[in-house]
């Protein structure tokens, strides 16, 4: 069992950062990650004054699938359906880490003792640590802005009893995980779901605010889902040019183990020194990772949630048309014009409802979004500060030592 | 001698000979007992042994058995060699002993002496001490030439000129013309000093002049060398033991004495070879172990001293056009040696230029031992990308990556002391045209040629089995071996440093540009404003990786191609080296077989065959006495070119390693500084 927390100043940084919502009556913070054979454990840890909590703090732990059941619940529940739903992070990849691992254990007989124990916590390090890191982080801030919406604009999330029990259970929550055939319905609904976007974009919009907010949300969407692969792409050549130092380095202290002239200092100071450096550029690598790939993914997501929330809209006010006609109709007929009436208050109320929370939502959607990039990009570029003061004085050192001797 | 077929040459090359005859003379014991570089350093310390050591006691304890040897072994040598006079003899070992009266037999002769004793010792000496060793020794050497001749240089040749200089003009008629003739005796004490004059003159790069007189003396020793030893007889053994000490006390001397002018050398070996024997070697050795050791810190500094000879390789030119078009580069040398025409001078010269030059001088030297640096590869795809292309990224880096190794090559080659002295590498750097380099391309029939020499030298190679001896080269093969598989490995690895950063810088770029249309979709002012400020840090940052790319590539990754090279070259050494005990065994088995034919004919009794038989022994003793020479000398030179190229790479190395840390920690900078600027941006969203 491997513990993930790493207790490095940034996660200080962003623990503290979490708590500082100006309301303090439900703080959740995700503090732990526990790798444990095929499974990651995050402990939930939850600090509040609400009443409808039994006791002021919890700690409970979850699993990925947990957060994931979560989500579902909160989505399927009609009521918050004028919400922004905060969106499940994705599920981190920590098989491909892991069959190395694996694969590193099959070849053990062909390497010494050390040198597995080197790789093995290499591997570690590079891998599962960020993983888990980057994971944490992301639950985090899901969890925050599920806290944040419970506390602030939507009371309604303050009685949700799922939400009570992921926070208050002490026990496994044993969710199952979805079989084929619950797969293969979420598939299919999402099918259904892109061809109902098309029928109903033909419906015509009243509103001017969502008309803007649909066009600005569908560009937005695609650029923000261009940046963020490309960010990724970037942080994952930035981690190779790490990688390549170590390796460097390695290959440097090999050479210069079989030497033994004056060459030798020179060749053990030059490894030394790439290895500083990759600690350096390896941080420089994940906290981008941390901060801005990060940043673009998560809202990228979250735009996907305010889609998702103008959908429903449209479909209630092409409902809503729908009852309309279907009380002309019945007017016409003169049958079950009652009901019809009824049908189309109903729609209307819905596809109220929908606008006014919706058009809450979307604005403080916005408001978040800024502050959310404000705050990672300062963070983002003070980082960057640091470690590249960081190399510099570190290339200064070796310049010196390396030219005094 | 298989040297003496090489002599024909002018000047140049024959200077580097007579050390490789001495080496093989005595190498042995200079080599083993003390490095190389002791021998060259100048130190005021010991110009003072030879004046109180050889030159007093001379004149008591040698004064008898000078005037035995001066008639009994003078005949003897007479018979062996038929020219020296016997009078010449006594005038010469007259010299040094100004007071034996006895000895002496022509009056002029003592004239000379005082001065070469006296002058010649002092001036250097007050010299050495105060300036930098190399304008120092420089200003020395010319100030000891300038000295002593009082006008009249008879012989018409510069080479004559110059060893008139050394001997002094009185006497010179007589010495001059002696000397050779004495030389011719004694091989091994003379060599000694000719290696103290090329090792001085390697160093601190006297004018070429001065080597000019001890190939002079050594034409004739070159060719009658080997002759005294197998032939030593009952009749001369008293003669061949006073060789045998005078090669054991010199051999030591050397070392100790060979730092002070070369001049004061010569002198004292005359003065003291007469008359050496036995009690003589320990004063030597003895007092020789003292100044060695400040000699070594001397030479420290004086290989650190900055190497006066700037070379560099710029604008690189298409000439022509098709398939016929090449690159040409200027060669441009800033220099203040002597041995240059001019200060500063610049030439043009084509790639097949500098690979003829490789080519000439690996001819040369790389039989004997030497590390020839070789040049950059041939490259067909990428000079053809150079010839159809226009102005495209790939062949403007590939001309770059070129024109700078060139450069590096040149700066290699000239910092090989020997090489430096090659007269082809003088004519590549100073005349403006060169002969068009045959045989250099890469699909001729020439090439072809070399590729199957290159085959059959490997095959070669395998089939020898070399029992090795020596416990230094078995270590350092190996060790050579290892350092060219990890610098391989290291290689691949800085290659694919390059490759992800040029990704990394690539990816950036592609980031810089979603970014900006992020920030351009934003509608939020504050916010759209920081992500298009955001795109142009990453787009600075972009042009910093591909610096760091660059740099990654120039400095590091083809400093270590270059080493990978270079450890080639150094294998290449120990082949001809193996190559050489090869042929020393090959002599060996043969000279048996010879021997047991001989015992066979004696045993069939058919002497009309013995005679013939006996013949060939002794043909093939003096082969094998040759060849194993020859493995000494190639040895010792091996090795002093190993050791001299490990000081090398560790030096360059570090100041590589300097130079690819402080671009880094440039770019370092430059990234704070944008990142820093932006911070603001990033504070005044709202």
């Amino acid at each position: 069992m491997t513990s993930i927390s790493e207790d490095s100043d940034k996660e200080k940084v962003h623990s503290v950062s979490v708590d500082l919502n100006n309301d303090s009556s439900l703080v959740i913070d995700i503090p732990d990650a526990l790798c444990e054979r095929d499974k990651v454990k995050f402990t939930v840890h939850t600090k509040t004054t609400l009443s409808s909590f039994q006791k002021p703090e919890y700690s409970v732990q979850r699993q990925h699938e947990d957060f994931i059941w979560l989500h579902d619940t909160i989505v399927e529940t009609e009521e918050y359906a004028g919400l922004i739903i905060p969106p499940a992070p994705p599920k981190p990849d920590f098989e491909g880490p892991r069959e190395k691992m694996h694969k590193l254990g099959e070849g053990e007989s062909s390497m010494t003792k050390e040198e597995y124990a080197k790789m093995k916590q290499e591997l570690e390090q590079q891998h599962i640590f960020p993983l888990g890191r980057v994971h944490r982080e992301q639950l985090t801030s899901r969890m925050k802005s599920a806290a944040d919406q419970q506390t602030s604009s939507h009371p309604m999330f303050r009685k949700d009893r799922n939400f009570q029990i992921f926070l208050e259970y002490d026990q496994d929550l044993t969710v199952r995980r979805k079989n084929a055939k619950e797969m293969f319905g979420g598939f299919f609904k999402n099918m259904v779901k892109s061809a109902d976007e098309v029928l109903i974009s033909g419906v015509k919009e009243v509103d001017e605010f969502f008309e803007q907010e649909k066009n600005f949300l569908l560009d937005y969407s695609s650029k923000i889902k261009d940046a963020t692969a490309k960010a990724e792409k970037m942080t994952r050549s930035h981690k190779n040019v790490a990688d390549d130092y170590n390796h460097i380095s390695g290959a440097l202290n090999n050479t210069a183990a079989d030497n033994n002239t004056a060459f030798k200092k020179h060749l053990e100071k030059c490894a030394e020194v790439f290895e500083k450096l990759r600690k350096v550029e390896d941080r420089m690598a994940s906290d981008q990772e941390l901060k801005l790939t990060e940043l673009l993914r998560y809202y990228t997501r979250d735009i996907q949630a305010a889609k998702d929330l103008l959908y429903r809209r449209a479909r209630a006010l092409a409902d809503y048309e729908n009852s309309n006609k279907a009380l002309d109709k019945a007017r016409l007929k003169g049958k079950d014009v009652a009901q019809a009436e009824e049908n189309q208050k109903q729609c209307l109320q819905k596809f109220d409802k929908l606008s006014e929370s919706g058009k809450k939502e979307l604005t403080s959607f916005k408001a978040r979004r800024v502050v959310a990039f404000r705050k990672n990009l300062i963070e983002m570029t003070e980082l960057e500060i640091k470690h590249a003061k960081n190399s510099v004085s570190l290339l200064q050192g070796s310049i010196e030592i390396l030219k005094s001797n | 001698m298989a040297a003496s077929s090489e002599r024909s040459p002018p000047p140049f090359p024959d200077s580097e000979e007579p050390e490789l005859l001495e080496d093989s003379d005595e190498g042995a014991d200079a080599f083993t007992g003390t490095s190389i570089s002791e021998m060259d350093s100048p130190s005021p310390d010991s110009t003072r042994p030879p004046k109180d050591i050889f030159n007093e006691p001379l004149e008591d304890i040698f004064s008898d058995p000078l005037s035995n040897i001066n008639s009994e072994p003078q005949k003897k040598v007479d018979t062996k060699i038929p020219s020296p006079s016997s009078d010449e003899v006594v005038d010469l070992f007259s010299d040094p002993l100004d007071d034996d009266s006895e000895v002496i037999s022509s009056p002029e002769v003592q004239n000379p002496m005082p001065d070469l004793l006296n002058e010649p010792v002092q001036a250097p000496k007050s010299d050495v001490l105060g300036e930098p060793p190399v304008h120092k020794n420089a200003a020395r050497q010319q100030y000891i030439f300038e000295d002593p001749p009082k006008g009249s240089s008879k012989s018409s040749s510069v080479k004559k000129a110059a060893s008139a200089e050394l001997f002094g003009d009185e006497d010179e008629e007589d010495l001059f013309k002696e000397l050779p003739k004495v030389v011719t005796k004694k091989p091994q004490p003379l060599g000694p000093p000719v290696d103290v004059f090329t090792e001085v003159k390697s160093d601190v790069k006297v004018k070429p002049q001065v080597k000019d007189d001890p190939t002079d003396l050594f034409t004739e020793e070159a060719l009658t060398a080997p002759a005294p030893k197998p032939s030593a007889s009952s009749s001369s053994s008293r003669t061949n033991g006073v060789h045998s000490e005078e090669h054991d006390l010199f051999s030591e001397a050397t070392v100790e004495l060979s730092l002070d002018s070369p001049r004061n050398d010569r002198k004292k070996k005359d003065a003291v070879k007469p008359s050496v024997s036995a009690p003589v070697a320990p004063v030597a050795s003895s007092s020789s172990k003292a100044p060695s050791k400040t000699l070594e810190e001397l030479e420290e500094e004086e290989s650190e001293d900055t190497f006066d000879l700037n070379i560099s390789v710029t604008n690189p030119e298409k000439v022509g056009d098709g398939m016929n078009a090449y690159m040409a580069y200027k060669v441009s040398t800033q220099t203040s040696l002597t041995m240059f025409r001019s200060k500063m001078f610049t030439v043009r010269r084509r790639f097949s230029d500098f690979l003829g030059l490789y080519e000439k001088l690996s001819e040369k030297h790389s039989q004997n031992g030497y590390i020839v640096p070789p040049p950059p590869e041939k490259s067909i795809l990428g000079m053809t990308k150079v010839k159809v292309g226009k102005e495209d990224p790939s062949s403007a880096e590939f001309v770059e990556r070129r024109r700078a190794a060139l450069e590096r090559y040149l700066q290699r080659v000239v910092s090989h002391p020997s090489l430096l002295q090659d007269p082809d590498v003088r004519e590549f750097l100073e005349k403006e045209e060169l002969p068009r380099a045959v045989s250099t391309q890469a699909l001729s029939g020439a090439g072809f040629l070399k590729m199957l020499n290159k085959a059959t030298d490997a095959v070669s190679k395998m089939t020898i089995k070399m029992n090795e001896q020596d416990v230094w080269f078995d270590e350092k093969i190996q060790d050579v071996e290892n350092e060219e598989q990890h610098m391989r490995k290291l290689h691949i690895m800085v290659e694919s440093l390059v490759n992800h950063r040029k990704e990394l810088s690539g990816n950036t770029a592609v980031f810089a540009k979603s970014v900006a249309m992020l920030g351009s979709s934003e509608d939020n002012t504050a916010l759209s404003r920081a992500l298009s400020q955001l795109a142009e840090v990453e787009d600075r940052i972009e042009q910093i990786h591909q610096e760091k790319a660059a740099n990654d590539f120039f400095t590091f990754s083809e400093l270590l191609a270059d080493y990978i090279r270079l450890l080639g070259a150094v294998k290449g050494c120990f082949d001809q080296r193996m190559k050489a005990w090869q042929r020393w065994q090959d002599a060996e088995n043969m000279l048996q077989k010879k021997r047991e034919a001989e015992a066979k004919l004696l045993w069939a009794n058919k002497p009309d065959k013995l005679q013939q038989a006996k013949d060939e022994i002794a043909e093939w003793e003096a082969k094998v006495t040759q060849y194993e020479r020859e493995f000494e000398r190639i040895s010792a030179t091996v090795r002093k070119e190993v050791i001299r190229f490990d000081k090398e790479k560790a030096r360059d190395f570090k100041r590589q390693i300097i130079k690819y840390l402080e671009s880094l920690l440039n770019s370092q900078q430059q990234l704070i500084k944008y990142w820093e600027a932006f911070l603001p941006e990033a504070k005044a969203i709202a």
